[in-house]
């Protein structure tokens, strides 16, 4: 793929500081940086607490181990089987007495949790990389038409999100959800399907290269993807319903499998997957040859470099960082974390030639947004909170991220269409409907100017509106604007004369109102700023 | 002057210069001669693109009936039923559910074109999409999409100067919220997604120049979508206000996603939207598995379902346009990443494929099927293939030649193979419809060499003469004693109407002939320099 084809970002200055660790001042702004890369935000606490600590410190935190996820998604709805309040992921399909399928309200209830995650994020880099992987293991709830499977799903990238990549492709290589998803469960010795063989190679792992000649993608051929196709025989996923509770997994039935031999080309040195001793097995012998190729990790790097850092690749950049990151991969046996952490604390990350150069996909933009407004979801009525998550996936899909349902196998457009990229994600359709989202989360404007630390001073409310809303500065004119949204025409101390005549009586609602609508007006004005896009 | 505005005049003497062999050689605009045939003016044409994601199954959409034993060899699971097969010709017929596009081939305003593909076809979706999008040889990557380098050559400054009042409006729509890397050109897109035309947002902009950083990049991107947006919502909002559909024929709103993107384009041109080229898109085509019903008959499932949606669309548009009356100023095309597999599947599915047909549709598109039924093996393996008969490029060349009037310049930078293997038009669009290179109606005229102006003349002068058909062209010209004092032209030209301008500085006055030789046809003409 074409990794350098935006036109003019030739002539722009990027970095050239390397993957040597940050050794510069580190502060809330480099805090934020990190903090807008690796969660949905950020919020005001986070800052804080990372800003007392050092790159190192801040990335042992975001890397810690989380205990596993405990929560599960819940019906809530009363024509569904599973009684309000209680989880389905075990549940049987759908009442056999009753004509009604409750799939589609699963399938919502899904989504609405995942959401639920995201809002509700600690601390940590995980549900960030659960969406990476997503992006990368690309599935679709609605083509899989099972969620307890899609459920399962998630639970294996939540596991692994901070482990080991091999192990995750070998897991992801027998989950139902994918074997579903691509036909996995309909390839068969006497039949094979090269959907998943094909995809393995192509998108998940080892990735595809110039085709050098007829049926050969640099880093493997099309003979490859037959035979890849034939390891993964006789897999399929398996449902059985006891009662009303049902297993949902996968299973291996050997007489399915193909046993003999399988070659594969020379772009993977000519290596045999022997057959005929243990055919479940088998996946460990490819997975062995397409991880022994340094292209795979390579692939993987580029991947991540375009999720937290900047989507151009150029030639320095793919000598002095994704080289070195897959050697750090390899080197650590395909762990992730170390990866990360080489590259959360590099002088490359925190050079201000790759900050607030990331468009905002639809879930950062839009999770960030709810927890930055700090909006309030019940958490107690959980029918209203299930609706309030939903709706907040209803708007991300609308701007094209419908989290659940990626556009196809190989993800979001925006990490692998060149020449654009992230830029994708923003165009006259989705630019005003962003905007129009955000305006509607400033309901408690007051709440977030008294988080400020000189609320009285309209000069002070955008400085700092403005350093946690953006992640660029901006110039001494449009601050001057801004204030003026706030003061229109007025001189700065009639702000101050407002906001204390409000702090006097702070239940009267006509002072309230007097400061509201105007900070409304600012905050929201904010959020629709090309400014606000960016991370 | 650019083209796109020239043709819009109707006085004759507008012309575009093109400079050859260091002499300024103009050809004719055509409104002129188009007003005289009655044929639609090229800026009022549009082409609609439906793109069917996944890669659609060719040889269940497209029935080749004289096939059919070989056929039930190698997809007796999937295959059609031939007596539901719904004919074209004793030897080709569609899928059962595609009803609407069976009538619309009696009507002569649909034309299949069999086995569309490229040399050396990709069977990745995401390949394979790219390689359509772009315009690009399967071995080669482009950055940019074949319709917005085209529409960067008809509006070669866009974005700066737009909207004005010769394009007021987008010149590329995706109907959708992305917008298409077809659309993509060489600086910035050129194409608008809209999924509403009647919501506008005020966006705030921003006036400062950012840095020439990553992130100031990036800003400027930013800022350019919400200026246009801006810039353009009114001129949408207006023309969805005027434009009113009138066929009762669309299924309700939600029940056919493409019959309701294609209602919003036919409100949109009846509006008046000046937009050049519109993009709409159904999914669903990558049918591995339960193509057709796995318990029921074969003409029903996934795909027929599929097929059943892009006629009724299709058909629901094309009334809705004829009913509107500007149905000869629409021609829509459909395609895909790639056919699929001769072989089918276990999983009553067949996997990723090569060449399939293409359909191409309206008033003005040349009905009937080009190209042949394809010849499918006795005992097709899984390895086995549709062979190409016709490079999806030579559809593209098509639409922007014949359809959109696109000089040979212009075909050279949007199908970037055309200079080096000028993939040929085929004949897609009505004769009485269809343009030349140089923007004349394909509608033959005679060769003729017409009297020089001004006549007399000092220094320079205007020679005009038409060509019936493209050949080989001298024009020379001679003094009273026979020799040859200028040779003004000395190569291939296409047919069509042409204009040359002869410098005569430095000859002495008197009387001269100049003399266009063209095949077999010659002409000599008497023309007088007074100094």
């Amino acid at each position: 793929m074409n990794t350098n084809a935006n036109e003019g970002l030739q002539t722009l200055r990027r970095s050239t500081a390397g993957l040597e660790p940050y050794s510069g001042v580190w502060d809330a702004g480099t805090a934020s940086h990190l903090l807008r890369r690796t969660t949905f935000g950020p919020l005001r606490s986070d800052i804080v607490a990372l800003q007392q600590k050092t790159a190192s410190g801040a990335v042992d935190l975001l890397l810690a181990p989380l205990p596993e996820e405990t929560s599960q998604p819940l019906s809530v709805d009363s024509r569904d089987i599973v009684p309000v309040g209680q989880t389905w992921v075990d549940a049987i399909a759908k009442d056999p007495l009753s004509t009604f399928n409750p799939v589609g309200l699963r399938m919502n209830s899904l989504r609405s949790w995942w959401i639920g995650l995201m809002l509700n994020q600690q601390l940590s880099l995980r549900e960030k990389m659960v969406l990476f992987w997503h992006n990368h293991f690309s599935t679709e709830v609605n083509s899989v038409g099972d969620p307890r499977f899609t459920y399962r799903h998630a639970v294996l990238l939540r596991k692994n999100a901070l482990g080991n990549y091999k192990e995750l492709v070998r897991q992801i290589s027998t989950d139902g959800n994918m074997l579903r998803y691509l036909n996995g469960n309909t390839n068969t010795k006497t039949s094979p399907n090269e959907n998943y063989g094909r995809e393995l190679q192509e998108l998940f792992t080892i990735g595809k290269g110039p085709e050098i000649s007829s049926g050969d993608y640099t880093n493997y051929t099309e003979a490859d993807v037959k035979a890849a196709a034939r390891v993964f025989t006789g897999w399929k996923d398996f449902t059985q319903a006891d009662g009303t509770v049902s297993a949902v997994t996968s299973v291996f039935d050997a007489t399915k499998h193909d046993s003999a031999n399988k070659q594969f080309s020379a772009d993977y040195g000519s290596a045999v997957v022997t057959g005929g001793v243990d055919g479940a097995k088998e996946i460990d012998d490819l997975l062995n040859i397409i991880f022994s190729q340094p292209e795979t990790a390579k692939y993987i790097c580029r991947k991540l470099y375009r999720w937290f850092v900047y989507y151009a690749i150029d030639d320095w950049t793919e000598t002095n960082i994704i080289a070195p990151l897959a050697a750090t991969l390899r080197g650590n046996n395909y762990n992730i974390a170390p990866v990360l952490r080489q590259l959360f604390t590099s002088a490359h990350f925190y050079d201000p030639l790759n900050r607030a150069c990331m468009i905002k996909n639809p879930i950062d933009f839009l999770v960030g947004a709810y927890r930055q407004c700090q909006v309030a979801i019940s958490s107690t009525d959980i029918a209203k909170q299930y609706t309030a998550w939903l709706s907040l996936w209803t708007q991300a899909t609308a701007i094209e991220m419908s989290v659940g349902d990626p556009p196809n196998v190989a993800g979001w457009p925006a990490y692998y269409q060149a020449p654009q990229f992230h830029e994708l994600w923003i165009n006259s359709d989705t630019l005003p409907k962003r905007r129009k989202y955000t305006d509607a989360l400033v309901y408690d404007p007051i709440a977030l100017a008294k988080s400020f630390s000189d609320p009285g001073n309209p000069a002070v409310i955008v400085d700092e509106a403005a350093q946690f809303l953006f992640a660029i500065s901006l110039t001494a004119t449009q601050k001057e604007f801004l204030k003026n949204t706030l003061i229109p025409g007025l001189p700065d101390y009639e702000w101050g004369v407002e906001w204390n005549a409000y702090l006097a009586d702070p239940t009267n609602q006509t002072k309230i109102n007097a400061v509201k609508t105007k900070l409304q007006t600012l905050f929201g004005f904010m959020m629709g700023m090309p400014e606000y896009q960016l991370s | 002057m650019k083209r796109r505005e020239f043709l819009q005049y109707t006085i004759p003497a507008v012309s575009i210069p093109l400079l050859l062999g260091g002499m300024s050689l103009t050809a004719f605009g055509r409104s002129r001669m188009l007003n005289n045939i009655g044929a639609v003016a090229a800026n009022d044409r549009v082409l609609v693109l439906i793109q069917l994601n996944g890669g659609n199954d060719g040889l269940n959409t497209v029935i080749p009936l004289d096939q059919y034993a070989a056929l039930t060899v190698a997809r007796s699971n999937i295959l059609i039923d031939a007596a539901k097969v719904l004919k074209l010709t004793a030897a080709t017929g569609l899928h059962p559910s595609m009803t609407g596009l069976q009538t619309m081939y009696t009507a002569g305003k649909l034309a299949v074109v069999q086995g569309v593909s490229y040399p050396s076809p990709n069977l990745s979706h995401f390949r394979a999409t790219d390689i359509w999008l772009t315009g690009s040889d399967s071995n080669k990557y482009l950055s940019t999409g074949w319709a917005g380098r085209y529409l960067n050559e008809e509006f070669a400054s866009y974005p700066t100067g737009y909207p004005n009042t010769t394009m007021p409006d987008p010149l590329a729509i995706q109907i959708g919220s992305v917008v298409s890397p077809g659309f993509q050109g060489p600086a910035v897109s050129m194409g608008m997604a809209i999924t509403d035309p009647n919501s506008t947002y005020l966006l705030p902009g921003g006036s400062d120049t950012p840095p020439n950083t990553p992130a100031g990049h990036e800003l400027t991107f930013v800022r350019q979508i919400a200026q246009q947006t801006q810039a353009y919502s009114s001129g949408i909002k207006a023309a969805a206000a005027k434009g009113k559909n009138k066929s009762v024929l669309y299924p309700s709103a939600g029940q056919n996603l493409l019959a309701d993107q294609l209602k919003i384009v036919a409100q949109l041109i009846a509006g008046g939207l000046k937009t050049k080229i519109y993009m709409v898109n159904l999914g669903g085509f990558d049918t591995h598995s339960a193509q057709v019903s796995t318990s029921g008959s074969t003409d029903t499932g996934t795909h027929a379902t599929l097929l059943g949606k892009l006629s009724a669309a299709i058909f629901a548009f094309q009334d809705d346009l004829t009913l509107l009356g500007i149905d000869d100023r629409v021609v829509g095309m459909t395609f895909s990443e790639f056919g699929r597999r001769i072989k089918s599947n276990a999983s009553f599915g067949t996997d990723h494929g090569t060449a399939a047909p293409v359909f191409l549709f309206g008033s003005n598109a040349n009905g009937g099927i080009l190209g042949s039924n394809p010849s499918i093996p006795s005992n097709a393996g899984t390895g086995d293939n549709l062979s190409m008969q016709f490079d999806y490029r030579s559809l593209y060349v098509t639409l922007l030649k014949n359809w959109f009037g696109a000089s040979p310049s212009m075909l050279a930078n949007a199908i970037t193979s055309y200079a080096s293997t000028p993939v040929p038009a085929v004949s897609l669009i009505k004769p009485s419809a269809a343009l030349d290179v140089s923007g004349q109606s394909l509608a033959p005229v005679s060769t003729v060499l017409e009297q020089n102006y001004p006549n007399p003349f000092n220094p320079a002068t205007q020679i005009q003469f038409s060509l019936a058909s493209s050949g080989y062209v001298v024009l020379s010209v001679c003094n009273v004693n026979g020799r040859e004092v200028a040779r003004l032209v000395d190569r291939h030209l296409e047919a069509g109407q042409h204009s040359i301008q002869w410098n005569a500085a430095g000859l002495p006055s008197g009387a001269y002939f100049y003399t266009l030789q063209a095949g077999s046809f010659r002409q000599v003409r008497k023309l007088m320099l007074m100094k």
